[in-house]
């Protein structure tokens, strides 16, 4: 007996939630980018749902190509939060006010 | 079905682990199970390659990244371990509306039928489908302009990266010299005048 894919959609939703009240109620960006990191997995466990739903791989190749963004995006924000550190030494996102007008 | 319902315990806890930790290496061990159990439920949709990227990508290299910063950042000062890190005015409204979306999204999910002739009926595709040499033909024939896009993106980020973290911004040409001879300057003007 295999799970159906309500299943898994409904799974990918609560994942995709959990990683939202990660990224807004957190204030340490570390577990900001985890948190973001939780929304692409959840994003990319919906499409690989579907690709097998339907027996299409396109929906592999999205999240391959979901994937190699993922890895950009953790390696530019873990960038940021190094630059920010270096300037302020307090990394908590509510203290970067720099940019504000 | 049992083995979804543990894959998603495991899925859920993890995340939920991640979400509320108190250090950040915490959360990459929370974020490290999360990975792994992610794989798994991968293979039992029959993507196998992506299961393999999965474990190679994530838990091998942005895991790796995210403890390099975390051990960088954390060995001089005091940022992660003490401070206040919950935001417990911003907490409640965020659980409420993430409950809110998760209830919207999930009934939408179980009243719209998912192509339900096609679902798992693919038993005879199965071995085929999913595969390394079924994503490899579908990546290289079909989706070889996004593939590259792809080298752009990661160049990008790449450049990106050493110009933001790299030596200290600016090239060295142009960047004042701030900490050779501070003090000398002004009391020789001081002199000279």
């Amino acid at each position: 007996m295999i799970a159906p894919v309500e299943a898994y959609v409904t799974l990918s939703a609560i994942l995709f939630f959990i990683g939202i009240v990660g990224v807004i109620a957190r204030r340490n960006p570390l577990i900001q980018l985890m948190s973001i990191e939780l929304l692409f997995n959840s994003a990319n466990l919906a499409l690989i749902t579907f690709a097998r739903s339907w027996g299409n791989n396109a929906g592999h190749i999205f999240a391959f190509l979901v994937i190699t963004v993922a890895a950009a995006e953790a390696a530019i924000g873990l960038a940021i939060v190094v630059i920010v550190f270096r300037k302020t030494a307090f990394v908590d996102v509510d203290e970067v006010s720099t940019l504000k007008g | 079905m049992i083995g979804f319902v543990l894959l998603a315990l495991a899925l859920v806890a993890s995340a939920l682990f991640v979400v509320t930790a108190s250090k950040p290496v915490y959360s990459v061990v929370g974020l490290l199970a999360n990975f792994i159990a992610l794989a798994i439920t991968y293979l039992t949709l029959h993507a196998e390659f992506l299961a393999v990227i999965q474990i190679v990508v994530y838990s091998g290299a942005i895991l790796i990244l995210f403890v390099f910063v975390i051990a960088l950042l954390s060995s001089g000062v005091k940022p992660f371990a003490a401070g206040p890190d919950r935001a417990p005015r911003i907490l409640g409204p965020a659980l409420v509306c993430a409950a809110v979306g998760a209830a919207v999204v999930v009934v939408a999910a179980l009243l719209t039928p998912f192509a339900p002739e096609a679902i798992y009926g693919l038993t005879g595709q199965a071995d085929v489908f999913g595969s390394v040499a079924d994503f490899g033909n579908a990546l290289f024939h079909h989706n070889l302009l996004p593939f590259e896009v792809t080298a752009f993106v990661l160049m990008v980020a790449i450049i990106g990266v050493v110009l933001l973290a790299g030596d200290d911004g600016p090239p060295p040409s142009r960047r004042p010299k701030r900490n050779r001879e501070p003090i000398a300057k002004p009391g020789r003007e001081r002199i000279a005048r």
